[in-house]
């Protein structure tokens, strides 16, 4: 299968999806209501087949959360940027832990890091932060902390 | 102390003072040229029934102490991969007596901060400070170490120079420093113990009688 190939048939699947390529990978935006059903079929289908989560993050757009999926299959190779945009304000989405079990401890960090909660998560918890962190997310661009930072 | 031990071949003058020298110590002008690393501190007297050696018990401890200097394995971030290379064949601290690094800091001399210092290993490092049996003496390794370096600004969670957290004995710079900077500082180091002043004494201390 060729990336033209995999676009045309994800096309075929998800008809409400837009593509984009402007970076070095084949970019698939979705509504975050669409998340499940189409990790679903991204997993087991058995011609997309991505068995490989191999990048998870969240990015801060001030207006916006964006949850950016990186996805590849062992068989075909391909990489795949899923992207995903989130309410600011009150930030929630599905967990694909159960689809990619990788997604736990990822899914974790983007908690803790950019405050978005992630909905049927088995473990949801703070993972690096120190135990006692109130709620603040270090990742968010409005992040102050007035004890430990020094402004430029 | 450098003392030419050639130079006190005649017994019969009186025991002359040392006199110490910015010149006799490597600090500032390459610490490859001094011989002080080398030097032992005290004066041989060739008598009939063999030689007699005339020292102060206090400079051979430091002179003991100072050539064979266990570092703790501690690294927190890439300052620790030019400490392993420092470690390794090429530069070789062995050459000094730095080889024998300890897993455990019940059995090492110094702790070499070669990486950036968190608030939560914070806690760690002060710990690892406590459990090291005296005398010890820290080396903070690199900008991180010494003062937060590219984290000064703008973070959260970088502890703003190692010496926030345990006292600091010699601070080198750079991002991170070279295998050579961190042999001269530890050079350094060996000097300073050397020399047998408190961090008190070096402060007060008249610009020729600093180390």
């Amino acid at each position: 299968m060729t990336s033209e190939e995999l676009k045309i048939k994800l096309t075929a699947f998800f008809q409400t999806a837009t593509f984009g390529e402007s970076g070095e990978w084949l970019n698939m935006n979705i509504a975050a209501a669409n998340l499940p059903a189409t990790t679903n079929i991204l997993r087991h289908d058995p011609v997309l087949n991505f068995d490989y989560l191999f990048c998870q993050t969240c990015v801060d757009f001030k207006t916006h959360l964006t949850m950016v999926y990186h996805l590849t299959s062992t068989g075909h190779r391909l990489p795949l940027v899923l992207k995903v945009q989130l309410d600011r304000n009150n930030p929630e989405i599905e967990t694909v832990s159960q689809t990619w079990k990788t997604a736990e401890f990822h899914e974790r960090e983007i908690y803790e890091m950019f405050g978005v909660n992630f909905l049927n998560h088995p473990d949801l918890r703070l993972l690096i932060l120190p135990d006692g962190w109130e709620g603040r997310n270090p990742m968010r661009k409005d992040f102050e902390d007035p004890i430990n930072m020094i402004k430029l | 102390m450098n003392v030419d031990i050639t130079k006190y071949n005649d017994s019969s003058q009186n025991l002359p003072s040392v006199r110490r020298t910015p010149d006799s110590f490597g600090v500032g002008r390459g610490a490859f040229q001094s011989s002080s690393a080398l030097a032992f501190p005290g004066e041989v007297h060739h008598t009939p029934g063999g030689g007699v050696l005339v020292s102060k018990l206090d400079d051979v401890i430091n002179w003991a102490r100072s050539n064979s200097l266990w570092p703790l394995v501690f690294g927190t971030s890439c300052c620790a991969i030019e400490m392993m290379s420092t470690a390794g064949a090429k530069y070789d601290w062995s050459r000094f007596g730095f080889e024998v690094a300890r897993a455990t800091p019940r059995q090492a001399d110094v702790i070499i901060i070669a990486g950036t210092i968190v608030n939560k290993m914070a806690p760690v490092l002060k710990r690892l400070y406590d459990q090291m049996a005296d005398p010890k003496y820290v080396i903070a390794m690199g900008a991180c170490a010494t003062s937060g370096g590219p984290f000064f600004y703008n973070t959260y969670s970088v502890v703003k120079g190692a010496d926030h957290v345990i006292p600091v004995d010699v601070y080198i710079a750079g991002c991170p420093p070279r295998p050579e900077a961190l042999l001269h500082s530890l050079i350094t180091l060996q000097e300073k113990i050397k020399s047998g002043m408190t961090r008190e004494q070096i402060k007060t201390a008249k610009p020729e009688q600093r180390f």
